[in-house]
């Protein structure tokens, strides 16, 4: 009985203790890597390193065409994911019933999608866009040359489209539910077609839904370096891309590069440290954005 | 399909129903006073399907099928990924039906220590007798040496790369983001649970490749030095930087399964007098197991599939070793490593690409198993 007491007690403490260890644990990781950037990365931060390209080799200079690339990148990858995203999650919750074969097929098909390596996005992206349209386009254009049917910016923008497209999906599928039903109901008893009522009174009410998933389908997109090791991410560039079929500079992939394939890696630790802080300063700007822009519509649903 | 039209024709009634309303407004009611409503209404509504449906109809079918997109990129992903694979069937050209047997029985070979053993053997007694061309059956070997004069493309070596790293991650990533879930869904209060998911979300939100660095840069040079290690980047190293990336992932869907048990079971237990911590431990947990189990799963499911990490982290030798601290190769770190090199079209592309394909396979299987069997079973639990 005494024995079973004490048992208690500990356990009383022991099993909050440790399960909150574990959660501090998941704080201190978090706060550790962001302070390690912070304070490696922070004295080769300036202006010039933003703005500048690479030189000397990689050794000197800035990341601008890496900046750049992972821009164009991230906007060409919402130009062609989010209006996907955002339609399928509307048919999904505005068109069929929930609990109906299509919706079921397809809500299996966005989560098999979301658990598929990024590395076989990029096998996809290879065989697919740069192989098969690539070329066929190429063949189709008949100029003879080349220039589709090669890795550049616009298969890996596309490649990584088709990998964020599960993002998108779950974001405004979420802020669909909170726009409420009466609304719907009064536009269509207003006489307003279903298509009316979408586009009127649906898509403002989900719109920081939208607004969510492209944040954090761009976060996600600016972070992945494996769909675009052979889909279109260069290794060093002089230029920047000018054309779709142009080949592009990544942060993450120059960090990746620098830290694995230089030729002096110990002298380039600086850049490789601030290149990181950089990339790591984007994603969380926009998962902190995406964050506080759910915490707004979860609030707004309560109310 | 059928859904799609029966909305079709709601619709088409109640534009109907608006337009008997403008029929009435302007007027043209007068000369049909005498017949009755049900008729005007038909009349009206094949007026509507003139004045107003083509563009809402086109609109409504792109939307139709851009929702299927997704359920086309799978296909597609798998044809293209399978479809480059499928040189190295072709490549062999003594028996196909031998290779189709060879490749129905592979999940159990690899599965099974002895069977495998032996059937390896055998396929590197063939390709001894014919090193001039790769086959299939090559793939099944206990060597991986692409650049070679003789290659060998045993991909076995990868595949316990692969399961080793994983299975290191797991060790240190699951108990932590089960036990944060617990904490978070059974002692946390509402304000610190509010602080505690963003917090994870930040962990996901890490990009793989800047844990891959600090695992390359920082803790590849900590753990050497503390535990004295041989090799500076080992699977060990990898593994534990692997933990980082899966942690996010088992946490948010622990707790959600932890979320989802029934309150009344914490009532329950709670009125019959268990303290906090017996409900959690004695109640909720056994409770959520299944959904628990989804989340392990999924998390494996990540750390095989995740490439930067490994590719940096975990020293990309391909040896047969069951030591922890040795270097390991994962399946997809040799894709990312490799694929940049090969010639296409060639032997060693194919292999890349089939353990692509197999890569494809683990991810869709893990799904399958998570979304069917686990679901169900929670389904089935809380009716």
């Amino acid at each position: 009985m005494k024995l079973n007491d004490v048992k208690k007690m500990v356990m009383r403490v022991l099993v909050p203790g440790v399960s909150g260890v574990s959660v501090l644990l998941i704080a201190g990781l978090v706060c550790g890597l962001t302070l390690i950037f912070i304070v490696n990365g922070a004295p080769h931060m300036s202006w010039e390193f933003l703005t500048t390209a690479p030189r000397e080799g990689m050794t000197e200079g800035g990341i601008l065409p890496a900046i750049i690339g992972t821009f164009l990148l991230v906007l060409i990858m919402s130009v062609a994911g989010v209006p996907i995203g955002t339609v399928t999650a509307i048919f999904m919750s505005e068109y069929v019933a929930q609990d109906s074969f299509v919706v079921k097929s397809i809500r299996f098909a966005v989560n098999t999608l979301a658990g598929i390596p990024s590395i076989v996005f990029g096998l996809f992206g290879l065989g697919f866009f740069v192989q098969f349209v690539g070329s066929g386009m190429d063949s189709a254009l008949g100029h003879g040359i080349i220039k589709w049917g090669q890795p550049n910016i616009l298969w890996a923008s596309l490649t990584m489209a088709v990998l964020t497209l599960p993002v998108v999906i779950v974001s405004v599928e979420e802020a669909i539910r909170t726009v409420p039903r009466e609304l719907r109901e009064a536009s269509l008893a207003l006489g307003a077609t279903r298509l009316e009522t979408i586009i009127k009174v649906v898509l403002p009410g989900c719109s920081t839904g939208i607004l969510t998933g492209t944040i954090l389908a761009i976060s996600r997109g600016a972070g992945e370096v494996a769909p675009i090791l052979f889909t279109g991410a260069a290794y060093f560039l002089p230029h920047l891309p000018s054309s779709l079929s142009d080949q592009f500079m990544n942060l993450g992939y120059h960090v990746y590069i620098m830290s694995t394939q230089s030729s002096n890696v110990d002298a380039t630790k600086g850049i490789q440290y601030a290149t990181t802080l950089v990339l790591l300063l984007l994603t969380f700007v926009f998962n902190i954005s995406a964050i506080l822009l759910r915490f707004h519509i979860r609030k707004k649903s309560f109310a | 399909m059928n859904i799609v039209k029966m909305n079709d024709d709601k619709n088409v009634n109640k534009s109907a129903g608006s337009h008997a309303g403008t029929l009435k407004k302007t007027g043209v009611m007068k000369t049909e006073q005498n017949r009755d409503e049900k008729t005007i209404i038909q009349d009206s509504s094949d007026l509507c399907r003139k004045r107003s449906r083509p563009f809402e109809f086109i609109i409504e079918k792109v939307i139709l099928s851009t929702a299927f997109l997704s359920l086309a990129f799978i296909i597609l992903i798998f044809l293209f990924v399978f479809r480059e694979a499928a040189t190295i069937f072709n490549n062999d050209k003594t028996e196909t039906s031998a290779v189709y047997e060879e490749s129905e029985t592979y999940g159990e070979e690899a599965l099974g220590d002895n069977p495998g053993i032996d059937k390896n053997k055998n396929s590197s007694v063939t390709m001894e007798a014919d090193q001039s061309k790769s086959s299939f059956m090559d793939i099944f070997g206990m060597t991986w040496l692409p650049v070679s004069l003789t290659p060998k493309y045993g991909i076995l070596p990868l595949f316990i790369g692969s399961l080793k790293v994983a299975l290191i991650s797991l060790l240190f990533g699951a108990p932590v983001a089960i036990l944060a879930a617990l904490f978070t869904s059974a002692f946390a209060s509402r304000a610190l649970k509010e602080t505690i998911k963003p917090v994870v979300e930040i962990l996901a939100g890490f990009p793989s490749v800047v844990i891959g660095f600090v695992a390359l840069i920082i803790l590849a040079s900590l753990l050497q030095n503390v535990f004295g290690l041989q090799y500076r980047l080992n699977a060990f190293t990898g593994g534990l930087a692997l933990a980082i990336a899966i942690i996010p992932v088992i946490f948010t869907i622990s707790e959600d399964a932890l979320n989802a048990v029934p309150k009344h079971y914490t009532d329950a237990s709670l009125a019959l007098g268990a303290e906090k911590w017996e409900t959690a431990v004695y109640v909720v947990l056994p409770a959520a197991m299944p959904g628990i189990f989804a989340a392990i799963l999924l998390g494996i499911g990540r750390a095989i599939g995740e490439t930067m990490i490994v590719l940096m982290a975990t020293g990309n030798a391909a040896i047969m070793s069951m030591d922890l601290f040795d270097p390991a190769r994962t399946m997809s770190a040799t894709i990312g490593a490799e694929m940049a090199e090969v010639v296409f079209g060639e032997f060693h592309y194919g292999v890349l690409f089939f353990i692509g394909v197999l890569l494809f396979a683990i991810s869709f299987l893990i799904n399958l198993t998570t979304e069917v069997f686990i679901r169900r079973l929670v389904m089935r639990r809380f009716k």
